[in-house]
């Protein structure tokens, strides 16, 4: 069963990409807000920053190629009012500047918006020099820090809005290609509150980022076999909504955590410690086996590395058939 | 402020930094000793404060970063002798449960910090973004910082540099505390810094030298950088300052960068340092 409330049609006519979401998202808020502002290393038009710098240019700091100096000027940029929103790669945004992040930003409580595009496998062509895998764990472990990946366009736009209100730290991560636009532009969003998207008693898909949408077309293959998946949007990966997942899980007894990230220090890892605390269930991960990337198309290294609908569907096979459920 | 209630306090603020270093056997007086009197004239003569309303805004208040975060005891003496908080408070330096972490933080909510400091390079960057919302805001608010000059080592601290100009920020102040030393050694030995003030001036910034243990000296450095606001760059003032100034054995040493004073060299650092104002 198809949730209403966030999904239209499984059919949906429109691709686009995540970062467009960001960067509409970010116009509105600063239309909303005259206290936003924008800082981008050089990347202003692959973070699709250009509206809002064009909107707001006096609000709006090109820093150059410098992005620990990026985070420090958006941590100070605090002081006075200012709600900053840094933009460039999720590899630049995370872990080359991982100290700034942690004490300027994290332990200072700065209320930075930290929004980085192309993460992940999806960035393709350029390799695994720019495909970081890590970020979510890396930023996870910071004390203060929200983290939050969006599914598509809309959700990010939305995502964009939200953190734009909320007072403190934020991660924010989305991606480079086109992906369906599946979410309605009006779907209730809030930080830290899980989404189901279909329900269904037979086995528990909590998917982030792109392979929500891969979790939704999983599901409907699986429904041709009379296999009844209840989908989970895990848009915000700190703080996790551990009780949407458990209420789910004590239904369907097994689980399938699928995300374009390393399988140690994501979002497997996180709800694998909160079932091993609070429900032990049989779970597999749909996630980078603890390799780097490497170039291709984006759907070849989806093909490649087991991170679209076809490897959930092998996964909701094998941890159904563990857990007993199945034959 | 009188020159000799200036001397008083900036002894007094000495006194406070041996003694804070001794009480939690560990700490940085020398890099701290060094800058009692810059940090003593900016508290109590030149930033316009309210200590009595501190909030994290600091709106229509000159604002101090210190990114050398290490020389925190020098920092919370003249914070609580400016009145932010109690000065029985800096008996629990560095000691469990404490507001006055070993270095800098916001997490426990000591009045007049706004940002943490520590691991280095990162103070720049910080009173710059400060700076910028400053003119944002409409102000006529000055910025100051801090930094050791081992510190310019961190590539960080030339990254801000570049951007400072660049962004038209006019209304920042920031000072080198040269006093030659670092950890390893001497600035020279362990990684040149080679022509300072060349390096500052190729980054677009104005470059002022002086005596950082002279309060006339300071106070024409500080009044001539002032003059700088309308120009879109912002100065550095390459101070030179004697690393344990005022306590003749830890003077002109990195020996005395890290470690804590025992009971002997205390009471002989104190006998040095007769300030007519009353210990916490």
């Amino acid at each position: 069963m198809v949730n209403s409330r966030y999904i239209d049609s499984l059919t949906p006519e429109v691709s686009k990409d995540t970062r467009s979401g960001f960067g509409e998202g970010l116009l509105q808020a600063g239309q909303a807000n005259d206290d936003i502002v924008a800082l981008c290393a050089d990347l202003t038009g692959s973070l699709k920053m250009g509206g809002f710098k064009n909107a707001f240019p006096e609000r709006f700091f090109q820093v150059g190629i410098a992005e620990a100096n990026m985070m420090g000027v958006a941590a100070g940029m605090t002081i006075g009012g200012k709600i900053p929103f840094t933009g460039t790669f999720a590899n630049f945004s995370t872990g080359r500047v991982y100290d700034q992040i942690r004490q300027s930003i994290a332990y200072s409580g700065k209320n930075v918006k930290i929004c980085a595009s192309h993460a992940g496998l999806t960035l393709g062509e350029d390799g695994a020099t720019h495909q970081i895998l890590e970020d979510m764990g890396m930023m996870s472990m910071l004390p203060h820090m929200t983290v939050i990946c969006t599914a598509d366009f809309e959700q990010t736009r939305q995502a964009t809005l939200a953190v734009a209100q909320h007072e403190g730290p934020v991660y924010l991560r989305f991606g480079r290609p086109k992906v369906p636009v599946f979410m309605r532009a009006d779907a209730p969003f809030e930080i830290g509150k899980a989404q189901v998207l279909t329900e269904g008693n037979d086995v528990t898909i909590v998917a982030t980022g792109h392979l929500v949408w891969e979790a939704m077309l999983a599901s409907q293959a699986l429904l041709d076999r009379g296999v009844r998946a209840e989908v989970i949007n895990v848009h915000t990966i700190k703080p996790l909504d551990g009780q949407t997942i458990l209420d789910s899980v004590k239904r369907t007894g097994c689980v399938v955590v699928a995300e374009e990230h390393q399988r140690i220090g994501g979002l497997g890892s996180m709800v694998a410690q909160l079932l091993a605390e609070h429900h032990p269930t049989p779970m597999r991960q749909v996630a980078v086996e603890d390799s780097f990337g490497e170039s291709g198309t984006p759907a070849q290294l989806m093909e490649k590395y087991g991170l679209n609908a076809k490897a959930i569907e092998a996964k909701v096979e094998d941890v159904m058939r563990f857990a007993g459920t199945v034959a | 402020m009188e020159q000799q209630a200036l001397n008083q306090m900036a002894t007094q603020v000495r006194r406070d930094i041996v003694r804070m270093v001794h009480g939690a056997a560990s700490g940085h007086p020398g890099g701290s000793l060094g800058c009692a009197d810059l940090i003593t004239l900016l508290y109590f003569e030149v930033m316009g404060i309210d200590p009595s309303a501190f909030d994290m805004d600091g709106r229509e208040e000159d604002l101090f970063f210190l990114s050398n975060g290490h020389i925190s005891p020098v920092w919370y003496s003249v914070l609580s002798r400016r009145g932010y908080f109690p000065v029985e408070e800096l008996a629990t330096f560095r000691k469990l449960n404490t507001r006055l972490q070993g270095h800098p933080a916001t997490e426990e909510g000591l009045p007049g910090i706004r940002i943490a400091s520590g691991s280095l390079g990162q103070g720049l960057s910080a009173a710059i973004g400060a700076a910028q919302v400053k003119k944002l805001n409409g102000e006529s608010t000055w910025v100051f910082s801090l930094h050791g000059d081992g510190e310019l080592q961190e590539g960080q601290i030339w990254e801000a540099a570049m951007y400072a100009p660049h962004h038209g920020v006019d209304n920042l102040i920031s000072f080198v505390d040269c006093n030659g030393q670092q950890i390893d050694g001497s600035t020279d030995d362990v990684m040149n810094l080679g022509d300072l003030a060349g390096k500052w001036a190729a980054f677009n910034w104005h470059v002022l030298t002086c005596d950082g243990h002279d309060f006339d000296a300071l106070r024409n450095a500080i009044a001539k950088a002032k003059e700088n606001r309308g120009t879109g760059r912002p100065t550095v003032v390459l101070m030179k300052t004697e690393m344990g100034k005022g306590v003749d054995f830890m003077e002109g040493t990195h020996e005395w960068h890290g470690i804590a004073p025992n009971d002997d060299q205390l009471a002989s650092a104190l006998a040095q340092l007769t300030s007519g104002l009353d210990d916490y």
